[in-house]
């Protein structure tokens, strides 16, 4: 086939155009690794850059050494990710999958209930008030669990949308018959043949859970409960406590305080896991985001 | 949907019963976190004790609304709005000459490392976004007025103390952060499109930008009507995160940075601000959810199948 130069000028255009708009995307993430490893004096004197001057691992030998708190936050953001996903996914299968069933009794009525959550909300100050005063998850691991996330309306509709057009019908009936416990019909049967929707649907909701600061914001201010993400926001705060009340900057929460580097490195290392497995998931990603964009 | 004829009968409840005790669990749980918090909203019309909880506190008729509208209402439901539209429409734009120009390259290759890096930011936690914001934005070390202005022989500027470039800074951190999203399914967009269409256009003799303006555009608007009406929908609704976080909480943006869902924490985490916390809760549910039930609509009216629900 013979390339008209027409063509050619279009490969160019569109490679230099999207070859910036990499470059924009990825920078800022080179910035903040770049800073993580300068050491401090080249950060407070030359300022934050692509290509620091003095080069260090100091800000990784402290976390290192700290166990007490960012490795504590580091323990905390997995156990959290791990159990959140973990019941997450199996309220979202089980749903999705007793809503695939078209025979079911009260089907629409039960699915009208899950889909009204995503169109009405009653917002944070009764949701707040509920979780605080009636419930008492305040300062709990369950209030970095519990609230908001344990189960989404738009994961059912996608969860239920794949089953309706993978799992033949008469499957329930069938295992029914074969005396399948309630038990047994969900690990051999819903578990396995949803496994493409629910892996999309569990990364998607592993990545909230590693990266929500929300929860730690509303219901925690004790430091031993701390993920990483809520260390990070704390490390703000206490900075512009700092900034705006220098009177008292002498006090222990300014001794407490990070150099900037460090504070960088935490960052970076609370990225780090999805850096190094986005290119092995990413097919997953583009599929949920997709997917979400097509109505249930 | 075809319904079952004649009544539910208890043979067949109890047939289903496995079901039923299979979605109990997501039964409880969402009436929990969702629909005791919507009962909840009444606390926008009471005074609220703490000793009296949300039900049991005494009415206090329109005063929350009333302080509300009087004082924070106007500024807090434009910046909320306006910043909507234009990441509603910047965001289209964006990501329709995006996924365009990404389905033009031919090296398969490339195309999957454009794709990624469009999709990389989406994945980062606002928190670390505002730590890389930071960065740039710093006064003191920040990378722009240190290796920009200052070579130029600018003044360095007080960027958190400084409204006016904040409207700039949060949309650019807003299209950087999403523009992935759109890009994607435009994308998939695209590569749903019939390829003889293009075939028979190219036999034609037709360029490059007439395939565009004539098959890629109009076989996009589906998907872009979708995304448009999801975000419409929530047009009075704002990424706390990007508003709070971003601008680290800095009390001189506030003019430009308060939005409703700052709002409503700032207010409800204040000593006395329970009440007009609760009115703007209020009104944002009320008013997003109206505002989707009239969108869907519309959308129904003309194009059934448009429509989201």
């Amino acid at each position: 086939m013979i390339k008209s130069k027409s063509y050619i000028r279009h490969q160019i255009l569109s490679n230099t155009v999207l070859f910036v708009v990499t470059l924009i995307m990825v920078l800022p993430l080179v910035m903040l690794f770049m800073s993580s490893i300068s050491s401090e004096r080249t950060l407070l004197l030359n300022g934050y850059s692509f290509i620091p001057k003095e080069f260090s691992l100091d800000a990784y030998r402290y976390i290192l050494s700290n166990k007490e708190t960012i490795f504590r936050a580091y323990g905390m953001t997995i156990l959290v990710t791990v159990i959140g996903t973990g019941i997450n996914m199996f309220l979202s299968a089980s749903t999705g999958y007793v809503l695939s069933v078209k025979k079911l009794p009260f089907r629409n009525v039960i699915s009208f209930y899950v889909f009204f959550t995503m169109i009405f909300s009653g917002g944070l100050v009764p949701t707040y008030l509920m979780w605080t005063t009636i419930f008492h998850i305040k300062n709990t691991i369950l209030a970095l669990i519990v609230p908001n996330f344990l189960l989404s309306a738009m994961n059912v509709i996608l969860i239920r949308t794949y089953y309706s057009t993978s799992i033949p019908e008469e499957i329930y009936e069938s295992a029914k018959i074969d005396g399948a416990s309630y038990y047994k019909l969900f690990t051999s049967m819903v578990l396995p043949m949803g496994k493409p929707i629910l892996v999309t649907v569990g990364l998607f909701t592993g990545l909230t859970y590693w990266n929500d600061w929300t929860n730690g914001l509303y219901y925690v201010n004790e430091s031993k409960l701390y993920t990483v993400q809520i260390l990070l926001n704390k490390m703000i705060q206490d900075l512009q406590a700092l900034q705006t009340n220098a009177s008292t900057a002498s006090s222990s929460a300014a001794m407490q305080i990070p150099t900037v580097s460090v504070r960088m490195a935490i960052a970076f290392v609370a990225l780090f896991p999805i850096l190094v497995l986005y290119p092995f998931l990413q097919k997953y990603f583009t599929e949920g985001v997709t997917l979400g964009a097509v109505k249930g | 949907m075809r319904k079952q004829k004649g009544k539910v009968s208890l043979k067949q409840i109890k047939k289903f019963l496995p079901l039923y005790i299979m979605i109990l669990p997501s039964i409880v749980y969402m009436f929990i976190n969702n629909y005791i918090p919507m009962t909840g909203i009444i606390i926008a019309f009471k005074k609220y004790n703490k000793q009296k909880g949300i039900y049991f506190s005494d009415w206090c008729g329109l005063d929350n609304f009333n302080y509300l509208f009087q004082n924070d209402a106007a500024i807090i439901i434009r910046n909320t709005f306006l910043y909507n539209v234009i990441f509603i429409i910047l965001g289209t734009i964006v990501g329709v000459t995006l996924a365009i120009l990404i389905t033009n390259v031919a090296s398969k290759k490339a195309r999957k490392i454009y794709q990624s890096a469009i999709m990389l930011p989406f994945l980062i936690s606002i928190v670390i976004v505002s730590y890389i914001v930071f960065g740039f934005l710093s006064a003191e070390n920040g990378l722009i007025n240190n290796m920009i202005l200052a070579p130029l022989g600018k003044n360095p500027i007080k960027w958190y103390s400084t409204p006016k470039y904040w409207p700039f800074i949060l949309t650019f951190v807003n299209l950087w952060k999403g523009c992935g999203y759109g890009t994607l399914i435009y994308i998939a967009g695209i590569a749903g499109i019939d390829s003889s269409f293009f075939e028979a256009a190219r036999l034609d003799g037709a360029s490059r930008w007439q395939q565009i303006k004539k098959i890629t555009l109009p076989c996009l608007v589906p998907s872009i009507i979708t995304l448009t009406v999801m975000s419409v929908g929530r047009i009075f609704n704002s990424d706390f995160g990007l508003f709070y976080q971003v601008p680290q909480n800095s009390g001189a943006l506030y003019s430009v940075t308060n939005t409703i869902d700052t709002y409503v924490y700032r207010a409800l985490m204040s000593t006395s601000g329970l009440g007009r916390s609760a009115a703007a809760g209020f009104f944002q549910s009320v008013v997003g959810f109206s505002l989707v039930m009239v969108v869907n609509g519309l959308v129904r009216k003309f194009n059934k199948e448009n429509a989201i629900f």
